[in-house]
């Protein structure tokens, strides 16, 4: 199983080979929002709305019994969709402390920070944030069982 | 590129010389700046006096006797003076500086809400206003019990006359209506409405921002009793905006903010207020943006706003006309009989905050999303739309590459 850390670096590598073009870039992400399965209408809910995008995100959870927290997600947006699904391969499929603590270098690195993150608009920090918050969460409720 | 045949009196590429910020390139591209119902760039004359000021005549105004707060004070209040001609209001004491249209809207809402409506009072707005002019309203009716009316639209985006005049009654105090809508484009009857609303007892107010650098207005021509705008959608610096109103009006309604430079006494048992317009300008002002307001009006003047507008309605026609026939599964919203070189639309299958960030990449900025227009969003059951809107600038060159992205963009986000 990878560290978030290696699943950044894993992508960091693979936009590597577009060097600076940013057309390619865009077809990639693009790519990714088409591949990702999303969410089923009903889980397209108020409640699993991530606030302050542009367009419409839905996040949603999920804990095994192993303490494994899984994300799954979706835009109307297909650019958003393909940030949702980068920050899913990155995030889902890791422990509540990892997810809450981890630094997601990756969005810096790639350059997404410059080209997509700038304005508040397309919700990518919101959801990095949403996750982290999920973590916590996930963590608190692990130790109040412990106790 | 090979120039296109235009029929303008205007020399475009001159014109374009002025504007410093126009000559760059975003993102490895030429900047084509589509986002002119948002703010218009500023003309060199704009700036230059922006710094002219600041390195030349600082000083606070209507106080000081020294020489420099004597010339900040005359090239402010010439700024009036050319709004008032503008706008033909009949003296400078009928126009006031805000901070832009919003808080033109917010002062006659508070000021003139607080005078004229009482419980059950009804205050007429149209579905397709900025939300700049449905809070302020929305606020002041909480205070006095006053009830908020809106007129509907058809799926042009145009106000239904018959039954928009047929709300305006006696019980309507205030009429407050978008004479340019930011979303659509449409052009508004105020005109007519103005009519009734002497019939009725009831204020008008005129939302002019959009409408300002593309429209002639005539205050006494229209008759409204205010008319608010914004410096900045007309060539002219942020942070500055007027509020024309009536002088009998603006005589008999209390002010909007206490402070400096509104009083004429001041004790702590009783403050008399200044004459007009300084009763509703408490504090310094914005006086550097003020002053190089004054080189934007002169600069609409001297092209001309009838052939700076005949400009722009031959792009929104040619624009039209290519988005539409070469942009599978184009969509206008908006499409009133009557309307500036605005163009919302949406493109089938696509979502239009892709197109937005796909466009910006090119280096086109245009403007996606709600407008600050969400209910009439809702009413036209859409979640937003891309908007391009033009300013005298723009050129069919701009739009043949507008068109030619855009195909492309849509190809790859399919």
């Amino acid at each position: 199983m990878m560290t978030i850390n290696q699943l950044q670096d894993q992508l960091i590598e693979e936009f590597e080979l577009f060097e600076n073009d940013w057309d390619g870039k865009y077809d990639y992400i693009i790519d990714m929002g088409k591949k990702l399965k999303g969410l089923p209408d009903e889980s397209k809910s108020e409640s699993n709305k991530i606030k302050g995008c542009q367009s419409n995100v839905w996040l949603t959870s999920s804990v095994d019994s192993a303490g494994t927290i899984h994300f799954e997600g979706d835009s109307d947006a297909i650019i958003v969709k393909g940030l949702v699904a980068m920050l899913i391969r990155v995030m889902s499929g890791h422990e509540a402390q990892e997810i809450a603590n981890a630094d997601l270098y990756f969005i810096e690195k790639i350059g997404l920070s410059r080209h997509l993150a700038q304005t508040r608009s397309n919700g990518l920090l919101s959801m990095v944030k949403q996750m982290k918050f999920y973590g916590l969460a996930y963590g608190t409720q692990d130790k109040a069982i412990q106790n | 590129m090979e120039p296109i045949a235009t029929f303008s009196a205007l020399d475009i590429q001159q014109i374009r010389s002025d504007f410093p910020i126009l000559h760059q390139s975003l993102n490895g591209k030429p900047l084509v700046y589509f986002d002119n119902a948002a703010t218009t760039q500023k003309p060199k004359q704009v700036i230059e006096k922006l710094s002219y000021y600041y390195n030349t005549i600082n000083a606070n105004i209507h106080r000081g006797i020294h020489t420099l707060a004597e010339k900040a004070t005359a090239e402010y209040e010439a700024t009036r003076e050319s709004v008032r001609s503008f706008i033909n209001a009949k003296e400078t004491a009928e126009i006031i500086f805000t901070q832009g249209t919003t808080q033109s809207l917010n002062l006659v809402a508070s000021s003139l809400g607080r005078y004229a409506l009482k419980a059950g009072d009804e205050i007429l707005i149209t579905t397709m206003e900025h939300h700049s002019n449905i809070v302020p309203w929305q606020m002041i009716a909480e205070l006095t019990g006053a009830i908020l009316k809106v007129i509907p639209i058809n799926e042009k985006g145009e106000i239904l006359i018959e039954e928009g005049l047929a709300m305006l009654t006696e019980r309507t105090k205030i009429l407050s209506m978008v004479y340019v809508s930011n979303a659509l484009g449409t052009i508004n009857p105020v005109k007519t409405f103005i009519e009734k609303a002497k019939t009725t007892g009831t204020y008008t107010v005129i939302d002019g921002a959009q409408a300002s650098s593309h429209l002639d207005i005539d205050v006494q021509a229209l008759d409204c009793d205010f008319l608010a705008l914004s410096a900045h959608k007309m060539y002219g610096p942020t942070g500055v905006g007027i509020l024309y109103g009536k002088k009998t009006i603006l005589e008999a309604i209390p002010p909007y903010q206490g402070g400096g430079e509104m009083i004429k006494d001041v004790s702590f048992e009783v403050t008399t207020y200044n004459e007009l317009p300084y009763k509703f300008e408490a504090g310094t002002p914005n006086i550097a943006d003020t002053i190089a307001f004054k080189e934007a009006i002169d600069y609409i003047n001297h092209y001309g706003k009838a052939e700076m507008a005949q400009w722009e309605n031959e792009l929104l026609s040619y624009a039209t006309e290519k988005l539409t026939a070469e942009i599978e599964g184009f969509r206008p919203i908006g499409t009133a009989d009557n309307k500036i070189s605005v163009i919302s639309f949406l493109v089938d299958g696509v979502h239009h905050h892709d197109i937005g960030l796909m466009l910006d990449h090119e280096g086109i900025a245009i403007r996606t999303g709600h407008h600050c227009t969400q209910p009439l969003m809702s009413r036209l059951q859409i979640p937003g739309t891309n908007r391009v809107s033009f300013a005298v600038y723009n050129t069919k060159e701009e739009i043949d590459y507008l068109t030619t992205s855009l195909k492309k963009v849509v190809k790859r986000l399919r």
